[in-house]
């Protein structure tokens, strides 16, 4: 095991509330009657479905392909036939809906016909990662972003460090512990297939210290694979929010991820566990990623526990799966109690960023209006990227978007921090993102009405010379109509004079 | 005392004429205020504010000639952004101009376009595409929702549609709008 | 619909600024006990009086701006001021001094600039100085520490000499009444004599004056308290002593007739006030670090400035508000890098 090199300013020590969902083994959910599958589970463009309402698909097969670069592939998570293409309510703190794919189980779960690669290194680097993208991965820490994209290090790039992420420091979360406990040979083969294609031999594997079990799990296959070279675990000291990509760079390797920046842009690749193994079963075995681990836990929930539960599935059957009685008042949300968002009721499916159900929260945030801000400078102490969170709650709730860009309002996580320790409990996190995507708005406003006037302008413009040449043919036709009346004046002159010569010769 | 009141005046004359020099010599060219309103203005270019097209209106604005709550399309939001900025008091929208409403996008019904271009030369963005004797189409992108295109259409094939918000161009509300007294949900 | 349901994060810390102001009030408790020990019951009536008048007018504030009572009354920061205030205020100081001060301190000072959080300049210096400048005479009326007093205030007396404006046994101010040891040091100095030689005085303890040090080191300790509970940071009073303690030194080393040694200055007045319940206000305080350094060191070498070449022979409430005014100034420079940046 190797030692931590760096630290962040400021961060939580949290009560972790993990015990209350890692009792059991990870367990797999019944499968549902009906699979609402949205076609965007990850950061970038929508998939555009490639079946119709009507066609029968198998276990595994597409259902959806990826449009534009970020994109990836979307997938049937069990056999059945396509009921629906129409817009349904998906998780998202708006609680709107958006296109899905509605698949109604006929309850055989039968394969489509997987293509197995035991050995990747067959393989080149180009066809891994498109088979990645293939296999639909996207981060599974709760992101969602394409995979196959971070494992391209680029003509300009070389990745000298792939971290593997198995931090997971939110409260209450524990998919990725129990994957480390129980599939650890799995992330390995995932890890193998990273390093392949990002040409890397540096391997951290970073687990935060209160997860002993999980630590143990991984170093005892990380000790069976004595192929694996250079691949060290390193255990970080249980704070909130190491498992931030940004933070954990920082923990592990002491550098910082310049602004506007990629952690590419310093040589080092991040992934999580479970992504990891997604991709280990995705190269190896040719299945694509049709489900995932989600952590149901929670004070309401009476059996939490970790399900390995197929997309699509409705919320509601997961949650009656582990008997929870869902109060009216109290927190429902989708992710951690830090960094999630409240759903808007049970009926919304699983889908491939769906990390955590938390149904009622232990010292839950008061329900009382907030106190002005006493300036106690609490926010600024607690920020792991050494923002000023007072002067951006100042200046978002005065709407000044501009200064909330000169102070950095982009580079903030969003880890609640700050909301957390502030004494006259003002939400601050939501404030920020208010402000963000106002800032978002505006720029779109602003693009488009600029637009707009260029283009008005342009046709002004484009009618002034029309109407500018039209006169000028006009007045060339005017002088051309003139000058041929002058040169017809002159020619039935010149005929008049040739046509009687006689008053000329008599007077000779 | 006389000289008090002396000294007081020539103090008042001197800075009177610093003052009026500094007006002079660090005057700022140009209209800049009838550019900061424009830039408040949606650019809809609609024309429902009796003005022809948003810059004209700025203009009156600046020259203290227009109201501040002439602009439908802009809505409370620009009505009040021009009150913060020219400092006046926040109006309602002017019922003669117009009502607010939600943005919409103009849409040509393809089965009943004739192909007149009638609504092409209507366009103040030039958002429509066609010409004449062919399909006529609106650049849904560039469309400022106006409505100037539907009146001059022989077969009224125009339908405004109202844009839909999805979760990609979702806002979150503003925290501050906070009602002090608690209301739970479930 | 509450707004904590409607972003992350969903849970919180303990920290609450009633808490925040209560730990405030606890570590002011040995040094008012010390000051009526010293100085007579009359700093309790004062405070007392300065409270009550403070919420009342608070209420009266929050009903005239239409804000919510209960929230604002029970957060303690009128309650703070009230009680700062009191125990900067003179021992014979008539009742419709403090009224007047405490007033100006909530209704002007806060509540005119918009209440808790909004106020840039610290209300109970404001009050502070409102009083020096306006009523010099009862704010330079001092008792002498009752040891060493001939007619020391009981209860009853001090009751009387403030509803009233008389001592009861019908002596007159003159009497009763004395310099504190920083006007005696500073207006004995401009006489020429030698600051070691004015320390010999029986208005002179062990290191400054009598009864004023032990007030003072009361006032340290709670300061030390509220440091350790995480109340206020260190940052700003080790700046602000640093500050005092380095200019006092260096003008001492210098030229030692001028000037009280540092001991004598730290002990001395409001510098501990100052230095930990003051200019530690996070309402007007700097807010990063770097700045509350800079604010505290400025609020040092302001005072002694004040002190010794000014023209008040305490400058600590002067200090924090000027210090108060370059506020923004250095928030704006002294930001901290961003990650990444």
């Amino acid at each position: 095991m190797t030692t931590p090199l760096g630290s962040f300013p400021g961060g939580l020590v949290l009560d972790g509330q993990k015990k209350r969902s890692t009792y059991d083994a990870i367990r797999k959910t019944p499968l549902s009657k009906k699979l609402i599958l949205p076609l965007q589970q990850h950061i970038g463009e929508a998939s555009e479905p490639i079946v119709q309402v009507g066609d029968k698909v198998l276990k595994g097969q597409k259902i959806a392909r990826a449009d534009g670069h970020v994109s990836v592939y979307l997938h049937a998570p069990s056999s059945g036939t396509v009921t629906a293409i129409d817009e349904q309510p998906i998780p998202h703190p708006s609680g709107l809906s958006a296109p899905c794919i509605t698949i109604e189980t006929d309850g055989e779960d039968r394969w489509v016909d997987l293509e197995e690669t035991p050995d990747f290194t067959t393989l080149s680097e180009h066809e891994i990662r498109h088979r990645i993208r293939e296999a639909g991965i996207v981060g599974l820490g709760g992101a969602g972003f394409p995979s196959f994209i971070k494992l391209n290090p680029g003509v300009h790039h070389t990745v000298e460090t792939l971290i593997i992420n198995g931090v997971e420091c939110e409260p209450y979360i524990t998919c990725d512990d129990m994957i480390m406990r129980e599939r650890a040979e799995g992330i390995l083969d995932g890890i193998e297939i990273m390093r392949y294609a990002l040409r890397v031999n540096k391997c951290i594997i970073a687990i935060e210290d209160n997860k002993p079990e999980a630590i143990s799990a991984m170093e005892l296959a990380l000790a069976r694979r004595t192929e694996l070279h250079d691949t060290n675990i390193v255990a970080i000291p249980t704070r909130y929010p190491t498992g931030s990509e940004k933070q954990l760079i920082q923990v592990v390797t002491g550098k910082q991820v310049p602004s506007n920046g990629l952690p590419i842009d310093i040589g080092i690749v991040c992934h999580n566990v479970g992504t990891s193994y997604a991709i280990g079963r995705a190269i190896t075995h040719g299945e694509p990623l049709i489900s995932r681990i989600v952590t149901v836990t929670g004070i309401d929930v009476t059996h939490a526990g970790n399900f390995e539960t197929l997309f699509g599935t409705p919320m509601h059957e997961l949650l009656s799966f582990c008997e929870t009685r869902r109060e009216a008042n109290e927190p429902f949300i989708l992710g951690g109690p830090m960094m999630g968002y409240n759903l808007s009721g049970d009926h919304l499916p699983v889908t491939k960023t769906a990390n955590c159900i938390l149904v009622g929260v232990d010292n839950a945030a008061p329900k009382t209006d907030p106190l002005p801000c006493i300036r106690c400078g609490e926010c600024a102490t607690a920020c792991p990227v050494s923002l000023l969170p007072q002067q951006l709650y100042w200046y978002s709730r005065s709407k000044e978007l501009e200064k909330t860009r000169e102070y950095n309002l982009f580079d903030c996580i969003e880890c609640g921090c700050c909301s957390y320790v502030c004494p006259s409990k003002i939400p601050l996190v939501h404030y920020f993102r208010f402000a963000k995507t106002e800032t978002m708005n505006q720029e779109l406003e602003t693009q488009k009405a600029d637009n707009a006037r260029i283009r008005h302008e342009n046709r002004l413009e484009r009618h002034e010379a029309e109407k500018k040449e039209k006169e000028e043919r006009q007045r060339q036709r005017k002088l051309a109509l003139a000058a041929t009346k002058a040169a017809k004046e002159k020619e039935a002159a010149e005929k008049a004079k040739t046509a009687d010569p006689q008053p000329d010769s008599q007077e000779q | 005392m006389l000289t008090a009141i002396l000294a007081i005046t020539i103090m008042a004359l001197i800075f009177g004429l610093l003052l009026g020099y500094a007006s002079i010599r660090f005057k700022v060219e140009g209209d800049p205020i009838a550019d900061q309103i424009d830039k408040l203005l949606p650019q809809t270019q609609c024309g429902q504010c009796s003005f022809p097209g948003c810059r004209p209106y700025a203009e009156a604005m600046a020259a203290g000639e227009a109201d501040i709550n002439r602009c439908p399309p802009g809505g409370e939001t620009t009505i009040q952004a021009l009150a913060d900025l020219l400092e006046v008091e926040v109006k309602p929208l002017d019922d003669e101009c117009g009502v607010e409403k939600a943005k919409t996008l103009a849409v040509i019904v393809e089965d009943r376009c004739i192909g007149c271009t009638l609504c092409i030369q209507a366009c103040p963005v030039d958002a429509i595409l066609g010409a004449a004797k062919q399909m006529h189409t609106v650049i849904a992108d560039e469309c400022t929702g106006c409505e100037l295109c539907v009146p001059p259409c022989p077969v009224d094939c125009i339908d405004m549609v109202e844009t839909k918000l999805n979760p990609n161009t979702w806002r979150w509300p503003d925290p501050s709008h906070v009602d002090l007294t608690l209301e739970d949900q479930s | 619909m509450p707004l904590s349901r409607l972003s992350s994060p969903f849970l919180s810390g303990t920290s609450r600024v009633t808490l925040h102001m209560l730990q405030l009030l606890l570590a002011l408790v040995p040094a008012v006990i010390a000051l009526v020990y010293f100085f007579g019951p009359s700093v309790l009536i004062t405070m007392t009086l300065a409270v009550v008048v403070a919420l009342l007018a608070e209420a009266l504030m929050l009903k005239l701006r239409g804000r919510p009572l209960k929230p604002f009354l029970t957060d303690g920061s009128a309650i703070v001021t009230a009680v700062l205030l009191a125990i900067a205020l003179p021992p014979l100081a008539p009742w419709w001094l403090t009224v007047v001060g405490i007033l100006f301190a909530i209704i002007f000072a806060k509540h005119l600039y918009g209440g808790l959080g909004y106020n840039p300049f610290n209300p109970a210096m404001v009050a502070y100085v409102l009083l020096l400048i306006s009523f010099p005479l009862e704010m330079t009326t001092w008792l002498p520490v009752a040891s060493l007093s001939e007619h020391p205030l009981d209860f009853a007396g001090a009751f009387h000499v403030i509803f009233n404006g008389q001592l009861v046994s019908g002596l007159s101010f003159d009497t009763v009444s004395g310099a504190t040891p920083l006007d005696a040091m500073k207006t004995q100095i401009g006489l020429l004599q030698h600051p070691s030689y004015i320390a010999q005085q029986p208005l002179f303890g062990l290191f400054a004056g009598k009864g004023w040090e032990w007030i003072n080191i009361w006032l340290a300790l709670g300061g030390a308290f509220l440091i350790a509970r995480r109340v206020i940071s260190w940052h700003i009073p080790v700046a602000m002593l640093l500050g005092l303690t380095t200019i006092s030194l260096i003008t001492w080393l210098i030229a030692p007739e001028t000037t009280g040694s540092p001991l004598f200055h730290l002990l001395s007045g409001g510098t501990m006030l100052g230095a930990f319940f003051i200019a530690t206000d996070p309402v007007t305080a700097a807010t990063t670090i770097k700045g509350r350094i800079v604010f505290g060191a400025g609020v040092g070498l302001l005072t002694y400035i004040i002190r010794v070449w000014g023209g008040y022979p305490d400058g600590v409430a002067f200090a924090v508000l000027l210090m108060n005014m370059l506020v923004p100034l250095i928030d704006y420079y002294t930001q901290p890098k961003v990650y990444g940046g």
